[in-house]
């Protein structure tokens, strides 16, 4: 795959699908084309984060660890963008993300992806978009879990 | 130290001090004949006073002495010369004495300056011997720079001093006094009037230069604290930039500068104004002669005759005064200087040289407890970081100390460590205090490590090592020239005072390792990298090393042989895509074009680049392999692409980085060319825009750049030309490139990249760091390992060990800890700057490494985590100071057992 179609995989994810093409061109070039075999991680819950990935082909498993082991959050797929928390609140990553297929991703430096956002707001707009989208999905999630465990207790 | 330099210098060079005066004045000797042979060549020869016809003659030479009682004793009469053979004698014996007057010269002048070097070599030593044997406290209030700066500045002037010291003074004293009594004889008054004004010149001229002592005095300082300064800036500029404080820098060196400024500019005023005064002092006698001798020769009471021998021989009194003064001058210059250094260390207590003294016998394991009794310790604000504690180590026994920093277990440690010393109380081992052991015993059988690391500049194996350097331990048998040599260097330290340990000797103590020689060593090198977990960091330097393979030819030869070993198991894991080999048949994807066309790489790019541009060569065989026009318009491509990415950016972007092709300042020029030369064919295009345009494809790597410019047959047209590169490379341009070859060892890669012999993909993220491990492993597996960490060892740590990170300096010093085979073990919190499992891990290792032998050493540690206190037999806990709880382990979890049923 060239620059100028990874250009084009950008350009159809909402969160970039703001910048110009200029722009997505020179965010490809800077980034790294990486692939990964079924079962591997992208990245390790806990590892520091240095880097978000757009996956441009394949599919991936979001797993949380907790105390009775993995457990599966969410899944990933061709388009979408993984990983881009950490990077924007210097934490732990809060996920392991596990290929389920050979998978293909552009690999988005830490430092590149912040310079990005400092030099298009439009992104950052997206980025809390998208941040907030998860956080009442999460909220809702959360409360059902609640109301679950009162009618248990009761 | 002696206070007076005169003193020192008489001390240590009496004997030659007398020679030499012995010798300056046998040297007036023929010095003074030479002053009456002009006067006979004059009235002799040339004048013909004694030759009275032409064939008259003298004698030559003739020797013969007048005794008393005896009468005239002749023992040879003479050569008799006519007058043009006298004259060529005579001239003859000038010459003679000219040569004989130059030797004395030359040998008096080495003398005083051998002296002068040896006093300087000896006061140096001394300096730093008792920089060596300073007292803790006094070293954290000292500035670096100022110590060396008086070490190698403050005390220069005193080895040009010794020379002069005594010689100078006889002599010209002799010829001043000489030239006084000479006037005293021909006239009692004038005599006491040249006397008189010599006495106010003495009387005077020194009270002036009091104030030129002070000044001088304020100088040194001020300089001195200059380069405190200036070095402070330097090791600080870190924190300068960050806090925006280089005005306030500036300001601060400036100000420094006016003061030295002022003082020199005071110091230049008096000194002429001294000057002044001493040459008008000097000129207003003969005054005082005319006038006052004139008057007495009217009036009759003197004769002309005399006065006129007055004012002759006053002229010889100025010029030794002059000097006389110019050498008082110095040496108070030299005894201000000097006073201020031995001030500035003269400090007491200084630690006892005994303690230092140097052994060469193995220490003898230290049996008795070490134990603190009622100590106390103060930090330099003076108030109580330790407070009355006693605490007991025995010999074998296991303490962990918790309590945090404000505990007091860290100082505790400190003062255990000798690095600070009790204020009150007692550190002792059985019953003798530590301070009063000799190093010898207590350097060697007691292993202190704190998180603090200082490491010297040298190889990491020498700072892994430096531990066991305590003394000399064998002889080395020196032959021909160089035993010449090493006698010379004994003889000369013996007489500048110096200790003539051998440097060359070997200074590692094997046995004090655990070893029995050099041979076994290593083993014990490994263990301990292992135990600190360095054994990783230090494989990884050793594998981006260059090593020259003429001189570890065998060595390299494995390397080679490695390869293909390498291959099979990237096959047999199914990794076999993780690296593309290097093929001399087919292209290498993951290389830049450059290297694939040139199948090598460059070793000199300076040259390269000027071959490029200037040498045919290249062109012609571009043209050959059909490449010429493919590879500008490549370069058009790639220009195009590169301009439009990164135009718009300004220079500093962080983009930038990834950007190979050019630096961020030649995209304007690229820009403007790609105007010039868009639209037109290659041939109008001028040679050097096209060499321009098709340099930026050496660096293409496709799957890195994905411009999509690289198609199989240009790959395979590539790979033709590479015989054509390598085969008909003209001489001049041999050395520039080193070629790939399967079965060579590749002098400019380093000895990672000659074991892969390819490129790692660009397609796995984690590809090289799954290929150290691979090749880590393969290295084990082929016993190589131990083999290829000896150039990790090489490694160069630099000034204080800065090319190694904090975590790597602290396993360092762990590991430097470790290695010495001691009775106690004292660590005090050693490994801050890492994480806290991997602090963990390594305190589990290095606890488990001790205490595995039969020798079961004492380990006192200062804990950073509680959580490992269960290792130890005792824990001490302290708050504030003071040691509030020291319990067994066992009763220790019993309790808190008991405690967490309670709860």
């Amino acid at each position: 795959m060239l620059l100028k179609d990874e250009v084009e995989m950008l350009r159809r994810i909402t969160l970039f699908s703001g910048l110009p093409p200029a722009k997505l061109k020179l965010l490809a070039f800077t980034s790294d084309r990486v692939m990964y075999s079924r079962g591997e991680d992208l990245f390790h819950q806990g590892d520091i984060g240095d880097a978000a990935y757009v996956i441009l082909s394949g599919n991936a498993d979001v797993l949380v660890s907790t105390p009775n082991g993995q457990l599966k959050v969410a899944e990933v797929e061709q388009n979408s963008i993984v990983g881009e928390i950490a990077i924007l609140c210097n934490t732990p990553r809060t996920a392991t993300v596990k290929t389920t297929t050979p998978l293909e991703a552009l690999r988005i430096r830490k430092d590149d992806f912040l310079k990005l956002l400092a030099d298009f707001p439009e992104m950052a707009v997206e980025i809390m978009r998208v941040l907030a989208d998860r956080l009442s999905q999460t909220t809702s999630e959360l409360t059902e879990a609640r109301s679950r465990a009162q009618r248990a207790e009761a | 130290m002696e206070p007076r330099l005169s003193r020192y210098i008489w001390t240590h060079t009496r004997k030659q001090q007398l020679w030499i005066l012995l010798v300056v004045a046998l040297s007036m000797v023929p010095y003074f004949l030479s002053f009456d042979l002009p006067k006979q060549i004059v009235n002799g020869p040339i004048q013909g006073a004694g030759f009275d016809g032409p064939e008259a003659t003298q004698p030559f030479l003739p020797i013969s002495f007048d005794l008393p009682f005896f009468g005239v004793v002749n023992l040879f009469s003479g050569f008799d010369l006519g007058r043009e053979g006298m004259l060529l004698a005579l001239s003859l014996v000038f010459l003679l004495l000219v040569i004989i007057n130059g030797l004395f010269k030359f040998y008096i002048n080495t003398y005083k300056g051998r002296l002068g070097e040896r006093l300087l070599r000896r006061i140096r030593f001394e300096l730093v011997d008792r920089v060596l044997r300073f007292p803790p406290g006094h070293l954290k209030r000292v500035k670096p720079a100022e110590i060396s700066t008086m070490i190698k500045d403050e005390v220069e002037p005193m080895g040009g001093f010794t020379g002069d010291a005594f010689v100078q003074p006889a002599l010209l004293g002799g010829q001043a006094l000489t030239a006084l009594i000479f006037i005293l004889l021909q006239s009692f008054w004038l005599g006491t009037i040249a006397a008189s004004i010599v006495a106010v010149q003495a009387v005077i001229i020194p009270r002036m230069r009091r104030r030129l002592l002070v000044l001088g005095r304020e100088r040194q300082l001020t300089a001195r604290e200059l380069s405190g300064r200036v070095s402070e800036i330097v090791d600080g500029i870190g924190t300068i930039r960050a806090h925006d404080t280089s005005n306030f820098e500036r300001a601060d060196i400036a100000a420094r500068l006016g003061r030295i400024f002022k003082i020199r500019y005071d110091l230049y005023q008096w000194k002429f104004l001294v000057k002044f005064l001493n040459n008008f002092l000097a000129q207003v006698t003969p005054f005082l002669f005319y006038s006052i001798g004139g008057y007495f020769a009217l009036q009759g009471r003197l004769d002309i005759g005399q006065l006129v021998a007055v004012i002759g021989a006053y002229k010889d009194l100025p010029g030794p005064l002059k000097e006389l003064i110019d050498w008082d001058q110095a040496r108070q210059d030299v005894q201000v200087k000097y006073a201020q250094v031995v001030e500035q260390f003269s400090v007491e207590p200084l630690i006892d040289p005994r303690v230092q003294a140097i052994s060469v016998d193995p220490a003898t394991p230290l049996t008795g407890a070490l134990a603190a009794v009622n100590l106390s310790v103060t930090d330099d604000g003076g108030s109580k970081v330790v407070e009355h504690v006693s605490l007991q180590i025995q010999p074998g026994e296991t303490v962990a100390i918790t309590g945090g920093t404000s505990g007091g277990g860290e100082a505790l440690a400190e003062a255990f460590g000798r690095l600070t010393w009790p204020a009150t109380g007692r550190i002792v081992i059985g019953d003798a205090d530590i301070h009063e052991l000799p190093e010898s015993v207590v350097g060697r059988r007691i292993s202190y490590a704190s998180s603090d690391v200082f490491a010297f500049q040298g190889s990491l194996g020498d700072n892994l090592l430096y531990g066991l350097k305590h003394a000399p331990l064998t002889e080395v048998v020196y032959e021909g020239d160089r035993e010449a040599h090493r006698k010379w260097e004994l003889v000369e330290a013996k007489l500048a005072g110096n200790p003539h340990y051998d440097l060359n000797s070997d200074w590692i103590d094997y046995q004090a390792a655990g070893a029995t020689g050099p041979d076994d060593l290593f083993a014990k090198i490994r263990a301990v990298l292992d135990v600190v977990l360095l054994s990783n960091d230090v494989f990884a330097l050793a594998v981006r090393s260059t090593i020259d393979p003429t001189e570890h030819e065998a060595f390299a030869g494995e390397i080679v042989a490695m390869r293909s070993a390498l291959r099979q198991r990237l096959e047999a894991e199914k990794l076999s895509d993780l690296v593309v080999f290097f093929e001399p048949g087919s292209y290498n994807v993951e290389a830049t074009v450059g290297e694939n066309l040139l199948f090598g790489t460059v070793t000199d790019s300076g040259r390269w680049e000027t071959a490029l541009e200037n040498h045919p060569f290249f062109k012609t065989v571009l043209k050959r392999a059909g490449l010429h026009e493919t590879f500008y318009e490549m370069g058009l491509e790639i220009a195009e692409n590169v301009v439009e990415l990164f135009r718009d950016l300004p220079p500093d972007h962080p983009f930038f980085q990834q950007l190979t092709f050019m630096t961020a300042e030649e995209i304007p020029a690229y820009e403007a060319l790609l105007q010039k030369v868009r639209g037109k064919p290659l041939e109008e295009v001028s040679e050097d825009d096209a060499i321009r345009i098709i340099r930026l494809c050496f660096g293409y790597i496709e799957p890195r750049h994905r411009f999509g410019l690289l198609t199989g047959d240009l790959m395979q047209k590539i790979v033709e030309a590479r015989r054509e590169f390598s085969d008909g490379l003209p001489a001049d341009l041999v050395g520039i490139i080193e070629h790939y070859q399967p079965d060579r060892y590749m002098a400019s890669a380093t000895i990672l990249d000659n074991v892969l012999f390819g490129r790692i993909g660009h397609k796995h993220t984690d590809g090289s760091e799954r290929i150290r491990a691979i090749v880590r492993d393969l290295f084990e597996s082929l016993g190589l390992y131990n083999k290829v960490l000896v150039f990790g060892l090489g490694f160069d740590v630099g000034a204080g060990g800065k090319r190694l990170t904090s975590g790597q300096r602290q396993k360092l010093n762990l590991a430097r800890a470790l290695i010495r085979v001691s009775d106690f073990y004292v660590f005090n919190q050693p490994l801050l700057a890492l994480d806290q499992r991997t602090q963990d891990q390594i305190t589990r290792k290095a606890f488990a490494f001790l205490r595995d032998g039969e020798r079961k050493p004492a380990i006192l540690w200062v804990l950073a985590n509680r959580d490992l206190a269960e290792l130890f037999d005792r824990v001490a806990h302290f708050e504030n100071g003071r040691l509030a709880r020291d319990e067994r382990m066992e009763t220790h979890s019993r309790d808190s057992d008991y405690k967490e049923l309670a709860s």
